[in-house]
């Protein structure tokens, strides 16, 4: 299982002088499904396509089972490609699509009949070998690229945002599908994608990514509940991040006043990042609330309320299943496995305030709301503190 | 305004200039000169068979010549980015700026006994040679002619190949060969199928080209048509009826065709 397969080393993209990838250093192991995560633009797609062989590394060098591959062109790997927006053959139907690979390599045509077969058995697309393209759906267009890569019982397969297009309730089906085939293949998945909540569902390994750099590489849960610095904690999942220093080992400082926590190893008083997930604060009357402040926004979300609180100026997102009206003053409390602590990083300050990145939440992008938040803004800043 | 009455000034023109005149030749063919019905008007024209015979043979040498040199060109072109593309497209097209009357006998001058090219060949103490009032002049006018509309077409198609279509081949296994014979060849055939129409049809129908360049000798369908119609062996009906018989055979040619390429409409629309 922990055998390496693919390993990325140094590896470096710059298209005119823009730099996409700098100096990326990534193994990947054998059966394991790995995703490459970030914005657009992080450089996922490209060092994809250098591992498929389409785009030439502007220097470091990728290896495959141990041999250097760099100048390998796409055709000689034994890597195939699931493309975004799937890119089948519009003039071949569904069989002959999924045979592409196989008449290349001349395999014989019972053989072939036999394996395309069993594959669109694994996609469930059996009687729809004479289909064309175009008169499928877009989930069976999916399955055909999936069928038409894995014929070729490749030992890696790339996937490019392969669930882009499709709608919701689909993709979540999809993402299941995709997880339950690569276990019955048996073979490398990596898998690209900006929507982190496929990547959670999916992966044995999480590869965080932005401005070229890798930000974190680990499990889901080590993604979620350890990220590393505000970047992470904010792409990944919905995080409250704040500025706070830590005076001691399990004690954060924040708001004036310290709160128990489990991290250590920080140096005496060092400024820290400090993220609370939106799930873990807890609601409490006033009086016995660790701080105190005014709800400016709530959201009814189907499983739960979203509210936006105002703590002295900064807004949290507190998530919670019991109501509270807009205005009234709440308490909370949060457990000392609530807090996580990171190192200050290029990224502290830019994520994880709910009113500076309202965008992120589509009912303060409605101009009124904003426009009475900013009215109320003012006094309520006296409101932070716990007295 | 409702959307349909915009069409109606160009219904009208199509009724008045397209339809009737259809009428009209098919009443012709169907009828002699003093108006009674008659099918010798079609009878006769088995005497002319070699015509057609001729007409469709070089219309089709030249529609494959055309498809020979265009098929590399449109390719190339659209594979090229930048200015090349842009000038390569541009001298495509400008000789069809010009007037097709004048390109045709500007290739007389060129072509004629005492014209430029055997003047070139005498002054390197090379014989002459006859290439005016032959087929091969016809077959080159027609080529030089309609070129542009086999390179367009396809141009056109392979352009809107979606490069990661490409990519999909070549990821399967396709090297640049195996990419173009089964990924980029079948997917520019409607291209193909449109280019072979559009050259295929006026060639067939040209009698300015046979006439000044084939020097007239060898009659092509067109000229005996435009003869049947203003020249010495006037009769309408008989003109009629092999413009008739020109224009089914054409028609099932293209039927036949486009029974193969799907999507031709969106190429015919260049």
């Amino acid at each position: 299982m922990s055998k390496e397969l693919i390993r990325l080393q140094d590896l470096c993209m710059a298209y005119d002088d823009e730099q996409v990838l700098d100096h990326l250093n990534l193994y990947i192991n054998d059966q394991e499904f790995l995703t490459l995560l970030g914005p657009s633009g992080c450089g996922k797609t490209t060092t994809l396509r250098i591992i498929g062989g389409f785009v030439t590394p502007t220097s470091g060098d990728v290896f495959f089972d141990g041999v250097r591959i760099n100048d390998v062109p796409p055709y000689q790997r034994k890597i195939n490609t699931v493309f975004q927006k799937y890119a089948l053959f519009p003039h071949l139907n569904v069989f002959e699509n999924v045979a592409f690979g196989l008449r290349l390599k001349k395999v014989p045509e019972k053989e072939l009949r036999q394996r395309v077969m069993e594959m669109l058995e694994v996609v469930s697309l059996k009687g729809f070998e004479n289909r064309k393209p175009d008169a499928l759906s877009g989930g069976q267009q999916q399955r055909v690229a999936i069928a038409r890569a894995l014929v070729n019982r490749p030992k890696v397969l790339l996937l490019d945002e392969p669930l882009g297009a499709l709608d919701l309730k689909l993709r979540k089906d999809m993402q299941i599908e995709l997880k339950k085939i690569q276990q019955q293949v048996g073979i490398t998945f990596i898998y690209v994608t900006h929507d982190q909540e496929e990547a959670l569902t999916m992966s044995d390994t999480i590869v965080v990514m932005d401005g070229g750099h890798i930000q974190q590489i680990g499990t889901p849960e080590d993604i979620y509940n350890e990220p590393k610095n505000a970047f992470v904690a904010d792409f990944i999942g919905e995080s409250n991040i704040i500025d706070g220093v830590m005076p001691r080992d399990k004690v954060v400082k924040m708001y004036g006043r310290e709160f128990a926590c489990l991290d250590g190893g920080f140096a005496e008083n060092e400024p820290v990042d400090v993220v609370i997930r939106p799930e873990d604060i807890d609601i409490v009357p006033v009086e016995q609330g660790q701080l105190v402040g005014t709800v400016t926004s709530v959201t009814f979300k189907g499983m739960q309320y979203d509210i936006i609180v105002d703590f002295r100026g900064f807004k949290w997102l507190i998530q919670t299943t019991d109501h509270s009206p807009v205005g009234a003053r709440i308490g909370v409390k949060i457990d000392p496995d609530g807090f996580h602590i990171m190192k200050k990083s290029q990224y502290s300050g830019m994520f994880g305030d709910y009113s500076s990145y309202s965008e992120e939440y589509d009912e303060l992008s409605d101009a009124e709301a904003l426009d009475a938040e900013e009215d109320t803004d003012a006094q309520r800043r006296e409101d932070g503190y716990a007295e | 305004m409702r959307n349909k009455y915009v069409a109606f000034p160009y219904v009208g023109w199509m009724a008045l200039f397209v339809v009737a005149p259809l009428i009209v030749v098919v009443v012709y063919a169907l009828t002699t000169r003093d108006g009674s019905l008659t099918l010798d008007n079609f009878s006769s024209m088995l005497q002319y068979a070699p015509v057609f015979g001729r007409s469709f043979f070089l219309a089709l040498l030249a529609t494959a010549i055309c498809i020979l040199l265009g098929y590399p060109m449109a390719y190339y072109l659209s594979r090229e980015r930048g200015w090349l593309r842009r000038m390569a497209t541009m001298l495509i097209m400008l000789p069809m700026w010009m007037n097709f009357l004048l390109r045709t006998y500007s290739w007389v001058f060129l072509l004629e006994r005492n014209g430029l090219f055997n003047s070139l060949l005498e002054s390197f103490g090379l014989p002459k040679v006859n290439i005016i009032d032959t087929s091969g002049a016809v077959v080159l006018g027609m080529v030089y002619n309609f070129l542009p509309f086999m390179v367009l077409p396809i141009y056109s198609v392979i352009e809107k190949i979606d490069y990661r279509v490409i990519e999909a081949a070549q990821d399967l296994g396709a090297n640049s060969a195996q990419v173009f014979r089964r990924v980029i060849f079948p997917l520019s055939l409607p291209g193909v199928l449109s280019g072979i129409t559009m050259v295929f049809i006026p060639s067939v129908s040209t009698f300015v080209i046979s006439r000044l360049l084939g020097g007239g000798k060898e009659l092509l369908l067109g000229d005996l048509i435009e003869m049947q119609f203003l020249g010495s062996a006037y009769n309408p009906h008989l003109g009629s009826a092999i413009s008739l018989v020109m224009m089914v055979i054409v028609l099932v040619c293209m039927g036949i065709m486009n029974r193969f390429g799907e999507g031709e409409e969106e190429a015919m629309l260049l």
